[in-house]
């Protein structure tokens, strides 16, 4: 823990009590953190090889794609935080490795080509079958268990990333003086409900 | 081998365990002017190092699901940011369970205990609680009435600060409130639907400050109690009793101190505990004048069926052979489903304190008609929570596919799910019970615990009627239970046994010697210096979460130590 985060805690409680803690005091925690991070610079694969590497940013791409200028599954750390759970695990690194090899196998047998050197249109092909457990065959099972944790876990990375926080609109983790509900939503949702004109 | 070191000065008071009822023991005793060394099996805790408060998933590379990714393959402990050491297994110190019992056994190894991360829900016990049998012919009555403990949750109450509302209702009675804070909007909506099916729905009973208290700052409502809390806000024995009792120079903690053994004198008074550091795997002994053991139910069993000698050959405070017997968990079972009204609602913090705003005090009590006995009070879980590690991985499984659709999903799902937990009453039974396995000894050289356990059919049934309950709270809501709309199988749906972590009544208490291990103050019928002061002298497991029970018993048994001990007695 760094000497400002400390400094931070200290005054929380007095701050607190006496009813002063706000947002920006408590985002400070994340802003130092993410300073750290940015100061650490470029992640190097510790467990994916080069091409494993691309094709597990790829795969993240395709489950939650970019939009405009707010990143996708890969720009959001799917690969980084993917590969670093393989390093330090050998049942997830036989997950993805196993996963992404079979991957390759099936697109090459099926495109004549690994999977992210096949065109666009034949990669979704595939996730089309290997998304869905109702395509459960012995051929296609492998498969379906791989991307079902490549889903999970592009999903994991991407929403508890900045951009995924955003995207939710998660508002918490500041602090409060008082707990209080906006008026508007509580008079959305009741104005929704069965309970309509109820006193 | 452990080299034992002999011939320390005798200590007042010896606790061992540093809970809810370890912490409240040493608060009440150090203020009455006694001198007390506390034996706690785990570290010392630095808050301000130890808790997670105010993280998020992304100010770690591995996002909270542990470096090892444990939380994809089990965790053996209570989630990256929980508050520390609090493990569902621990590989130095194992249990052990009978052919055919399925049983959980939460532990905590720090100052603090499980007070570091539990609920915060500090709910009363009823009158009718105290006399089960006398009420329906079913368990034990407890050897005294509300009115002896009633005082005692005043002075627990206040001490701690428990938020609430005065409501009048027989099977939620009423304590010392701090005032509750605001509704969440799901919240609003559970309630009008309980009001619809003649259900009360109040403000939860929370050990949590909404206004300062003895030094200790109001909540910042950031939603995560369960973290620990750095400004001391909720109760912790560590924060709240411990840390303070350690400035007054009365209390003496020694950490890393796993009790093995009370040993006996001549006279069958406990003379000292023996217990290994194990920082050294040293065996020490520290003599004392009177023994409380606060270790946790089945820890204190335990410790007592392990305190072997001539005059006690089957386990300390133990001829009547009830230690280990009769224990009980809480029979839980959840329930959730979407209520489109929430769809589409403007985003805001709905952090709060952990846990929900509101809950629904049992309300059968006069009901003639229903198949089990007893009941459960139901606890409520929505709003829009901190997205983690595995937040949306129901959505993934539900949805499939990938890509837009997935992510629309998830955005348009995100805080419209309420969720119901039924929190209920198990009668103790003869099936269910924990004793030392004969083949297996810890790290540290101990006998372990073995269990057995058994759910009777009147826990089964009341699964049952959770499921249906929960099931029209949701519909009356307007929402979609998520899941099979009929419960398929009570069996496959009630709560692990254990899991709630509510396991308690394997050292009870009575008036008869040859049915109980404690008379009526938790003080050892046949060992005058031995209290327990855990939830382990328990006798019913009623739907009020035990810990409020805990320290409010502890706070009687110390009062009267102190004064057995003016008078000359101990």
């Amino acid at each position: 823990m760094d000497g400002t985060r400390r400094e931070w805690l200290r005054n929380a409680a007095i701050a607190a009590s006496l009813g002063q803690l706000n947002a920006e005091e408590m985002q400070h925690v994340h802003q130092q953190a993410a300073k750290e991070k940015q100061a650490a610079g470029a992640y190097n694969p510790k467990a994916l090889n080069e091409h494993e590497w691309k094709t597990v940013a790829r795969l993240a791409d395709l489950i939650i794609p970019p939009e405009g200028s707010e990143p996708g599954g890969a720009g959001a750390g799917a690969p980084e935080y993917i590969d670093l759970l393989c390093s330090g695990s050998e049942e997830m690194s036989r997950i993805w490795l196993g996963g992404l090899a079979w991957l390759d196998a099936e697109s090459r047998r099926r495109f004549d080509a690994a999977f992210i050197e096949a065109k666009a249109a034949r990669q979704t092909e595939l996730l089309d079958l290997i998304a869905y457990r109702k395509n459960d065959t012995p051929e296609l099972g492998p498969g379906i268990r791989f991307f079902d944790w490549a889903r999970r876990m592009v999903v994991d990375a991407y929403f508890t990333s900045p951009a995924g926080v955003k995207a939710v609109g998660y508002k918490g983790n500041v602090g409060q003086a008082q707990f209080q509900v906006p008026k508007e939503a509580l008079d959305y949702a009741i104005a929704r409900s069965p309970f309509r004109g109820e006193r | 081998m452990f080299q034992a070191v002999r011939g320390t000065p005798q200590e007042d008071v010896v606790v061992i365990g540093s809970g809810a009822g370890g912490g409240t023991v040493a608060h009440v005793l150090t203020g009455l002017g006694i001198k007390v060394t506390l034996l706690e099996a785990g570290p010392m805790l630095n808050p301000a190092r130890d808790y997670k408060e105010h993280k998020t998933p992304a100010d770690y590379a591995h996002r909270g699901a542990g470096e090892h990714a444990e939380s994809y393959f089990g965790r053996k402990d209570f989630g990256f940011f929980g508050a520390p050491n609090g493990y569902w297994e621990m590989d130095d110190e194992p249990y052990t369970t009978a052919p055919g019992t399925r049983f959980r056994w939460f532990r905590s190894r720090i100052v603090g205990g499980r007070t570091n991360h539990y609920g915060r829900i500090s709910l009363r016990f009823a009158d009718y609680d105290f006399k089960p049998y006398s009420t329906d012919g079913l368990g034990t009555d407890w050897p005294l009435t509300y009115d002896d403990i009633a005082p005692y949750y005043d002075k627990a109450e206040r001490f701690i600060g428990i938020c609430g509302t005065r409501e009048g209702i027989r099977s939620a009675p009423d304590g010392q409130f701090l005032p509750a804070p605001a509704l969440r909007v799901h919240e609003v909506l559970v309630q009008k639907a309980c009001g619809r099916l003649n259900i009360p729905c109040i403000p939860s009973r929370m050990a949590i400050l909404t206004k300062p208290q003895n030094g200790r700052p109001a909540c910042h409502y950031c939603g995560e109690c369960g973290r620990g809390c750095i400004t001391a806000s909720n109760y912790s024995s560590s924060q709240v009793q411990i840390f303070p009792a350690m400035k007054t120079g009365l209390l003496t903690v020694i950490p890393n101190a796993m009790a093995r053994e009370l040993i006996t004198g001549e006279d069958g008074r406990v003379k000292a505990v023996s217990y290994v550091d194990k920082a050294t795997r040293t065996e020490k002994q520290i003599r004392c004048r009177v023994a409380v053991v606060a270790a946790s139910a089945c820890e204190s069993a335990r410790l007592l069926l392990n305190s072997k000698s001539p005059r006690h050959p089957n386990g300390l405070a133990n001829s009547s052979g009830v230690v280990g017997r009769y224990l009980t968990d809480t029979v839980g079972y959840g329930v959730s489903g979407t209520v489109p009204a929430l769809e589409g609602m403007l985003k805001h913090d709905t952090d709060g304190y952990a846990g929900g705003h509101v809950y629904m005090p049992w309300w059968g009590l006069d009901r003639k008609n229903k198949d089990f006995p007893r009941g459960y009070h139901i606890e409520v879980g929505g709003g829009y929570d901190m997205p983690m590690v595995g937040s949306f991985a129901g959505v993934c499984r539900s949805h499939e596919g990938y890509g837009a659709s997935l992510k629309k999903t998830v955005l348009e799902g995100y805080g419209c799910s309420v969720s119901f937990a039924g929190r209920g009453e198990m009668i103790p039974n003869e099936d269910s019970y924990c004793e030392i396995d004969p083949h297996v000894v810890d790290k540290w050289g101990i006998p372990v615990l073995r269990f057995n356990f058994k759910w009777s059919e009147n826990e089964l049934k009341m699964v049952r009627h959770m499921h249906d309950t929960f099931a029209s709270i949701i519909e009356t809501m307007g929402g979609r239970v998520s899941g099979p709309r009929q419960l398929e199988s009570e069996a496959r749906s009630i709560s692990t046994p254990g899991a709630i972590i509510h396991e308690l009544g394997t050292v009870r208490m009575g008036d008869d010697p040859s049915k109980s291990a404690l008379n009526k103050y938790c003080q050892g019928h046949e060992c005058r210096n031995l209290f327990v002061a855990d939830a382990a002298p328990f006798l019913t497991n009623p739907d009020k979460n035990p810990t409020l029970t805990i320290c409010a018993m502890a706070w009687r048994t110390s009062e009267y130590i102190a004064e057995s001990m003016r008078k000359g007695e101990l």
